[in-house]
């Protein structure tokens, strides 16, 4: 392990050549992938911040680990550098370039530094190499973590986004689902519907599953209990847009769903209608200035 | 102990819960509510929970009960006023009221009562006439 002279010998070599090696380092860098994401006068100040405060940690604490105080402000801003390079879309091959590149010029300063004494170089090697390989590993750790938060976010506004509550008509209201039915989704879907059916006064939603790639028996529980707590309400619901090959696989899982269902939304809207009391009528002359009732339908 | 008010509007019996319902206040009005529907010969029962923001089992079992009773007795009942948020909680205690008529609001309700009764007066003249 790292005994004490190490320790200083390596804060040394940074301190002495700090210059040389950021120099050499951002060449480096810069050779590995001339990037457009980061600025040069950017890199620059990142890496300069990180030697300094690489310097600071190897002097002062212990080297074989990087958990301890010392270490501190380091990991803080590898861990910063990580998590902005995660948002700017940087692959976890070119963030973690960032740290491991730095080793080639610091193992050329030591070589330079311990001339012949070839047990020196090996020692100092291995301690620098475990001390960038653990900040290396640290890197993709908070890179990873930051890139689930961009995916929970993300999956976060899809569901809000991907719920909307359509109006179709005085007291209908149209639900299209898109995309796979899950429960926390369903959730959101049920707050959604069951809120719209109290501000526009609803008798009827139409929930349309055009959009829903496969129903299973656990999406069909969801289906059923958001038709169930629209009833609670005193709405009625209708399912439409049943597609045919989702039809056999239900009636092969043995699902079955005990509400109204339609074939397609147009549907399920004439169902609609009629229990409202309403009916589509053609115009006798079908003009560009039709009346209402026989335009609306054209256009859905 | 305090008691739910049972109104009486025409054929209809009119019950609004305005305070938070516990178990004692639920079946006291189940108790109420079938000896007024049989003394007044009500033929629907409007049930109005737009108050209240919490339902527990015991209460949808209770709303289940009252509609059972009043069926029996030549009652429809209608429960209208449900919050979303109550709605959502009874499904999911698995609690889907399937017995009970629902509205979304007292006007609603009322005109899902009246519908009944004016079908079933209608039915009685055709008879009368045949």
């Amino acid at each position: 392990m790292a005994s004490k002279s190490e320790k200083s010998r390596l804060s040394d070599i940074i301190g002495t050549h700090e210059a040389d090696i950021l120099a050499e380092w951002l060449r480096l860098l810069l050779a590995s992938g001339g990037d457009t994401r980061i600025s040069r006068g950017q890199l620059e100040s990142q890496c300069r911040e990180f030697l300094a405060a690489l310097r600071e940690a190897t002097s002062a604490g212990n080297i074989a680990d990087t958990m301890t105080p010392g270490f501190e402000r380091l990991r803080t801003m590898l861990g910063d550098i990580s998590r902005s390079r995660a948002t700017q879309g940087f692959s976890p091959a070119e963030t973690a370039t960032f740290i491991f590149s730095l080793k080639e010029p610091l193992f050329a300063r030591i070589r330079a530094t311990h001339g012949k004494d070839g047990e020196a170089i090996a020692d100092d090697t291995w301690t620098l190499s475990q001390l960038i390989d653990r900040l290396g590993l640290h890197t993709m750790d908070v890179y990873q973590r930051s890139r689930e938060e961009v995916i929970a976010r993300q999956h976060e506004e899809i569901a809000e986004l991907s719920t909307p509550v359509v109006k179709l008509w005085d007291g209908i209201l149209a639900l299209p689902l898109i995309g796979t039915l899950d429960s926390a989704r369903t959730q959101v879907v049920m707050e959604n519907l069951l809120q719209s059916i109290v501000d526009h006064s609803a008798e009827i939603a139409i929930i349309d599953i055009t959009g829903v790639p496969t129903v299973d028996t656990v999406v069909a529980q969801h289906l059923l209990k958001t038709v169930a707590a629209a009833r609670l309400m005193g709405a009625d619901c209708i399912v439409s847009g049943i597609r045919p090959q989702i039809a056999q696989t239900m009636v092969h899982l043995g699902v079955e769903l005990t509400v109204v269902s339609k074939a397609n939304l147009a549907d399920a809207f004439a169902v609609a209608l009629s229990r409202t009391g309403r009916f589509v009528a053609k115009s006798k002359a079908p003009t560009s200035t039709g009346t209402m009732t026989a335009r609306r339908p054209a256009t859905l | 102990m305090d008691r739910i008010p049972i109104l009486k509007i025409g054929d209809a019996l009119l019950v609004t819960i305005q305070v938070d319902m516990h178990d004692r206040l639920a079946t006291a009005l189940e108790e109420d509510l079938t000896s007024k529907i049989v003394a007044v010969g009500a033929r629907g029962v409007l049930i109005d929970i737009s108050a209240l923001e919490i339902v527990d089992s015991f209460m949808g079992r209770t709303l289940a009960n009252i509609a059972s009773v009043s069926r029996m007795l030549d009652a429809e009942t209608v429960v209208v006023g449900m919050r979303p948020a109550v709605a959502i909680t009874l499904v999911e205690l698995g609690l889907e009221l399937p017995g009970v008529k629902t509205a979304l609001n007292a006007e609603r309700g009322m005109a899902l009562i009246q519908h009944r009764t004016a079908d079933e007066s209608e039915q009685a003249e055709a008879d009368d006439d045949a």
